[in-house]
């Protein structure tokens, strides 16, 4: 495909390109949701060796000021005051009606002695307005720099870290959730022990005239290179959320099963936005919640799809991704439900087609984390 | 026998009045890899146009629609647990179903293979 002025690139692009990436677009970039191998080979070697992504065009950026983890929990419900130097806390930007204007990465850098930093990434599709809602919102006591010089690259796998020991061995030192700058085949990099798929893995933010560099070395050490395609139904399998589908400004946190994102401390303090609905729903409870489903046939629910009580029963709630997890085998989806038909084991019909297909509501995720667990 | 193309990239080989149907090779490319394939029941009415069947990739779904109009008179029921054949091989093993065709001069509407391979030129 030709350059199109409407869509931003990845300093990536050529290389998507000359590894054969079908190029759509993607959050306002072209981006290959697969190469030429296809997105059930591309997932497989991610499960089983180590897969390449890029996803550089995520929004990064530096929130920088005196007490800068406090000023930020004015805007995320996590600990951020806890997090010691090289942490990394997954957390969500909050809007004041208890929705999720985003879900992002907040990580102390490991060289912070006086908690005056802090790291951000934030989704593609967000990035613009999560940047400018920060800057407003701490305007005058906190700076925000995003770092559009900056490429983001994903290194997941099992075999993620035998690679990584070759070309940037102190990465290896870091345990999940933890971050620090680490040379990465000569690079400067920003290695963070984090993913999206559920396996052990890095996430690699590098300047942007590097980033080829780093990808072509990531390569020859054996990484596959993996599209979107694959890195959704990779993550579709771990359970994890996709902002836009399985959570928006209409959930909230406690509905979408993150209650875990919330610690004991903030919902004491009740200072976050959004904080009223949040308690409301801890203490009183939620109309719907997000599970995991598993169609019990072969066919694939996909996002949009009704879920209905069994035999034929009302409409009750909604898939919000759906597709075929290769791993698993067969279809694997993420919906809401009404809290009695939350409970794993709970049969319930979905709508395909016009047809009530048999499923279960299942544990998330349909296949077993394996993170490097300090 | 005659193979005739439709712009949504099916295939159907005509003998007599009966017609097996598929999807071509370039739609199972432009799919990739297929997870799952619903046929249409025996006995289904179809009308030209209309849904037939159902293929989806790990991606998406995508409804396949009937080149002509008649009758569906047998499935490929091995596409069940073997979706991907449509992948390896969808101008033969991955046949969709037959029909009976209800109205054969409907078959003039549709593209030979010359002519299918030019509209798919146009395509790139």
């Amino acid at each position: 495909m030709g350059h199109d002025d409407a869509l931003k690139y990845t300093p990536l692009y050529d290389l998507h390109l000359e590894l054969g990436g079908k190029m759509v677009p993607f959050a306002g970039y072209a981006m290959p949701v697969q190469y030429p191998t296809g997105i059930l080979a591309e997932h497989k070697a991610t499960r089983e060796g180590a897969g390449l992504f890029d996803v550089s065009h995520m929004g990064q950026a530096y929130l920088e000021g005196p007490e800068v983890a406090a000023l930020i929990e004015t805007l995320v419900p996590g600990d951020i005051k806890g997090l010691k130097p090289g942490q990394i806390r997954y957390s969500l930007l909050m809007a004041d009606d208890g929705g999720i204007l985003d879900d992002l990465m907040i990580t102390r850098p490991i060289d912070d002695a006086d908690g005056t930093r802090l790291f951000l990434v934030v989704n593609a599709a967000c990035k613009d307005q999560d940047f400018a809602h920060i800057a407003a919102r701490l305007a005058g006591k906190a700076v925000l720099t995003r770092l559009d010089d900056r490429a983001l690259l994903a290194l997941q796998g099992p075999k993620a870290a035998a690679l990584m020991a070759g070309l940037g061995p102190a990465a290896n030192g870091l345990s999940f959730m933890t971050a620090a700058p680490v040379d990465v085949a000569g690079i400067p990099c920003l290695v963070s022990r984090s993913g999206y798929t559920g396996e052990d893995g890095y996430e690699i933010s590098v300047p942007a005239d590097r980033a080829v560099d780093l990808a072509r070395a990531l390569l020859a050490a054996g990484a596959a290179p993996i599209g979107l395609g694959a890195r959704d139904s990779l993550r579709l399998e771990a359970g994890l959320c996709l902002y836009g589908h399985d959570i928006d400004t209409t959930t909230d946190p406690i509905e979408a099963s993150l209650a875990w994102v919330v610690p004991k401390r903030r919902r004491e303090e009740a200072n976050f936005p959004g904080a009223a609905r949040v308690l409301a729903a801890l203490r009183d409870g939620v109309a719907r919640k997000r599970v995991g489903i598993k169609p019990l046939g072969r066919a694939p629910a996909r996002e949009g799809t009704v879920v209905a009580r069994p035999g034929g029963g009302d409409a009750v709630g909604i898939v919000t991704s759906g597709g075929f997890g290769p791993t698993v085998e067969g279809p694997v989806a993420m919906g809401y439900v009404p809290p009695d038909l939350a409970k794993p084991g709970t049969p319930i019909d979905l709508v395909v087609r016009g047809k009530p297909l048999p499923a279960e509501v299942v544990a998330l995720p349909f296949t077993p984390h394996r993170y490097a667990k300090a | 026998m005659t193979v005739k193309f439709t712009k949504d990239h099916e295939w159907i080989a005509v003998s007599g009045t009966t017609g097996r149907v598929g999807i071509t090779v370039y739609a199972q490319s432009q799919l990739g890899d297929l997870v799952y394939v619903e046929v249409p029941a025996i006995g289904k009415a179809l009308t030209k146009g209309g849904e037939a069947a159902v293929v989806e990739s790990v991606k998406a779904a995508s409804e396949v629609y009937a080149p002509v109009s008649g009758k569906v008179t047998a499935a490929n029921d091995a596409l069940a647990d073997a979706p991907e054949t449509v992948n390896a091989d969808a101008e033969g093993e991955g046949w969709l179903y037959e029909m009976e065709i209800a109205d054969p001069a409907e078959l003039g509407d549709l593209m030979d293979r010359a002519g299918y391979d030019a509209y798919v030129e146009t395509l790139h």
